[in-house]
């Protein structure tokens, strides 16, 4: 080939090179175009619901507590988010609200309103708002001049949203929310006697005999379910685990059928590799809904799901493993004299065995993120709290608080199967 | 080895030493295994205990509902061409969501993946904190973020597509960095000495020699993906998991539409395994007749 022809032929390649280099950024780009049409995402910014959003971010790190007095008969209570397991008892109060006949609310910054008959709010800057309910309605006298933005007055509701909190005023009650950093009530609900006490005052109490209280007080907290909680973790590692070892020592049998150096039966083989692509084309939705359909929901549906999906995937996996294994070891052990099973427990599975732990650990691992999932959907473990405490559009710090949880748990499990499978494996290597 | 035990007056020793090992170890693994079976089978006693219905009385209905579907999609099988025609706009909802995701979360994974290389990245502080990110993409599970996103923009493919991308990037961006460790780094090295930038060294330099493993990753991925992207639909994010639920929940009499989703999403995910294990296997093994050119 002479000089010119190769340098024209070079040339081609490069041009053709630079055609696909150029090529491949377009096709993506023209197709994610095609996208943001097909998904309309110029329509986003409609759907967008920033009240959501703002709530969901404010409960995160914020909680409000519920003034309340009924306009009607005069009961006043106090609640934390409004739930009854987070109410005050009656004569006890958090310390910006002073009890009396006509009970103060302190909500800093110089916010202060008055209960009673006749509820005034003092705001800063602006002056005291006098309002009156009764039967006719909101009677609401305001300091001369415009009423501002944040205060919303009508005949019978008035509504003034200031950044100290909330007052709203209707015919039959007043409420005022104010707003908390942090997560209130996570260690005890208010009936506990250890609620409000420090780490030393509580690890003083311990010590003196009251360690089984205080831990079941905290176990039992009806805000946060600290039991039920980690009953619900329980359960989704146990649906991880159940699932990954379960499909683990059903494949490994079957593995053997679909290896081509072990089954020299074609059709079985072909049987045993159409199993598997079935298994896992099916894939986990389809069978968490066939399984809680015939087992209903809970860990168990979650837990044979994840087996079935997985001895596809296994079987597959541990299949071509098989057909990898160096005959050289089998011929050794056969030529001791070894009965067939001895040759596969000397000869085959002490090959096989570092890839299968491997590939099983890191299935594990990804199976405590599907069973999350998987609980969701079939009702069972973290999965379904989370969907819980979603459906009720308030509880984000509960929500906040399960998100926390499962990642650690998954953060855990993947140093777990990391630390085991570095322990096993380069153990097993030393041994040899 | 017999040599010296020839000439070892502990033969004996050594030996009885070796069995006694041998025997413990067996013993060992014995415990263990027996440890293992027991947790196994306690916890699926403990599984069972916590479900609505236990195994033992559900494992005879486990039928009974694939084979309600099987026996509606028989009996109006002149439907299923139709209704496959209903739901293929919802298919390819699906297809699009994984597809998209897969192609942002590599992109983003890939320049992530430069960034937590040792040896490439161009700020090497940012490797540490960047290499804790990836982390927790990785762990959080997608329907967590989906199940957020749902409830701030409104259902759709846009969450799905949202919270599968995050997870894609953590997966991959850890994936894609372990290849990019093995790359050489001589091409590297002669770009810097004619003075190219950063992103010229790792798009001339790192990528060509790696894209093959790239593109590997990300094909397993999509087929992941595409399972991904079903599941979320289930819990509203669009796409034809959300058909198959409001199908399943129309119950009996209505099962076939259910037959013939089941039947698209079974034939989606095993034409995807397929081609991307043909393309993979291509681009590991290379072409049968590949011929070397520049």
């Amino acid at each position: 080939m002479t000089a010119t022809a190769l340098h024209a032929q070079t040339m081609v390649h490069f041009s053709r090179k630079r055609m696909t280099a150029l090529a491949l950024p377009l096709i993506a780009l023209a197709y994610f175009v095609y996208i943001f049409f097909a998904f309309d995402i110029a329509g986003l910014g409609d759907r967008i619901n920033v009240g959501n959003a703002r709530t969901l971010v404010s409960d995160t790190y914020s909680y409000k507590t519920h003034v309340t007095q009924d306009n009607r008969d005069g009961a006043f209570s106090i609640a934390i988010e409004g739930e009854r397991k987070g109410a005050y008892e009656t004569g006890t109060a958090p310390d910006w609200v002073t009890l009396g006949d006509r009970p103060v609310a302190d909500l800093g910054g110089g916010h202060i309103v008055t209960f009673g008959p006749q509820v005034t709010y003092d705001i800063p800057g602006y002056g005291t708002v006098v309002a009156e309910p009764g039967q006719r309605g909101v009677q609401a006298t305001f300091p001369p001049g415009d009423i501002p933005d944040y205060i919303s007055a009508s005949k019978n509701r008035v509504m003034i949203n200031t950044d100290a909190g909330r007052l709203t005023i209707t015919r039959n009650r007043t409420e005022v929310f104010k707003y908390n950093y942090g997560w209130e009530l996570f260690f005890f609900t208010l009936d506990s006697p250890y609620h409000g006490l420090g780490p030393v005052a509580l690890l003083g109490r311990a010590v003196s005999g009251e360690a089984g209280a205080i831990f079941h007080d905290f176990w039992t907290n009806r805000m946060w379910r600290h039991g039920d909680v980690a009953w619900a973790l329980y359960e989704t590692l146990l649906m991880a685990f159940l699932g990954t070892f379960g499909a683990a020592i059903i494949a490994l049998p079957l593995g053997f059928l679909a290896a081509k150096n072990f089954t020299p039966l074609r059709s079985l083989r072909f049987a045993a590799r159409r199993m598997f692509d079935f298994l896992r084309g099916v894939d986990g939705l389809i069978w968490t809904i066939v399984l809680s359909r015939a087992f209903g929901p809970g860990p168990l549906t979650g837990a044979l799901a994840i087996l079935l999906t997985d001895t596809g995937s296994f079987g597959k996996m541990f299949s071509e493993a098989l057909e990898n294994v160096d005959g050289k070891q089998i011929e050794g052990i056969t030529s001791t004299g070894a009965k067939p099973l001895q040759r596969y427990r000397f000869g085959v599975i002490p090959q096989i065995v570092p890839v299968l732990l491997s590939q099983i650990l890191y299935f594990l691992e990804s199976n405590t993120r599907s069973a999350t999932i998987i609980g969701a959907i079939t009702g069972g473990g973290i999965g379904l709290l989370l969907t819980q405490a979603i459906a009720t559009q308030k509880d984000w710090e509960e929500v906040t608080y399960y998100i926390v949880l499962i990642v650690l748990m998954v953060m855990a499990m993947d140093s777990f199967s990391g630390w085991l499978r570095r322990k096993l494996i380069n153990g097993d290597e030393g041994g040899h | 080895m017999t040599a010296t035990s020839h000439t070892n007056p502990d033969r004996a020793g050594i030996q009885d030493s070796y069995l006694a090992l041998a025997r413990s170890k067996r013993w060992m693994n014995l415990v263990l295994l027996i440890l293992f079976v027991a947790l196994l089978v306690g916890g699926f006693n403990t599984a069972g205990d916590r479900n609505a219905g236990g195994f033992w009385d559900g494992l005879p209905n486990v039928l009974d509902f694939p084979a309600d579907v099987i026996a509606e999609a028989i009996e109006r099988g002149h439907l299923l061409p139709g209704y496959m025609a209903k739901y293929l706009p919802s298919l390819i909802e699906t297809v699009n969501i994984a597809a998209a995701s897969t192609l942002l979360g590599a992109m983003i994974g890939l320049f992530l993946s430069l960034m937590v290389t040792r040896g490439l990245a161009p700020l090497p502080w940012l490797v540490g904190p960047l290499r804790r990110v990836l982390d927790l993409l990785r762990a959080v599970p997608e329907i967590v973020i989906a199940l957020v996103l749902i409830f701030m923009l409104g259902g759709g493919p846009v969450p799905a597509m949202i919270a599968i991308a995050l997870h894609t990037i953590g997966a991959l961006g850890k994936l894609f960095s372990e290849v990019n460790e093995n790359a050489s780094l001589k091409p590297v090295e002669g770009l810097a000495s004619v003075g190219a930038s950063w992103s010229q060294r790792m798009w001339l330099g790192v990528i060509p020699q790696v894209a093959p493993n790239y593109v590997s990753y990300a094909l397993l991925r999509f087929e992941i993906n595409i399972r991904a992207s079903a599941i979320l639909g289930f819990v509203g994010a669009g796409g034809i998991g959300y058909d198959l639920r409001n199908t399943m929940s129309w119950g009996q009499g209505k099962f076939d539409e259910a037959a013939a989703i089941f039947l698209l999403l079974f034939l989606t995910i095993v034409i995807v395994d397929q081609l991307s294990s043909v393309f993979r296997n291509r681009l590991t093994h290379g072409l049968p007749s590949a011929k070397v050119t520049l």
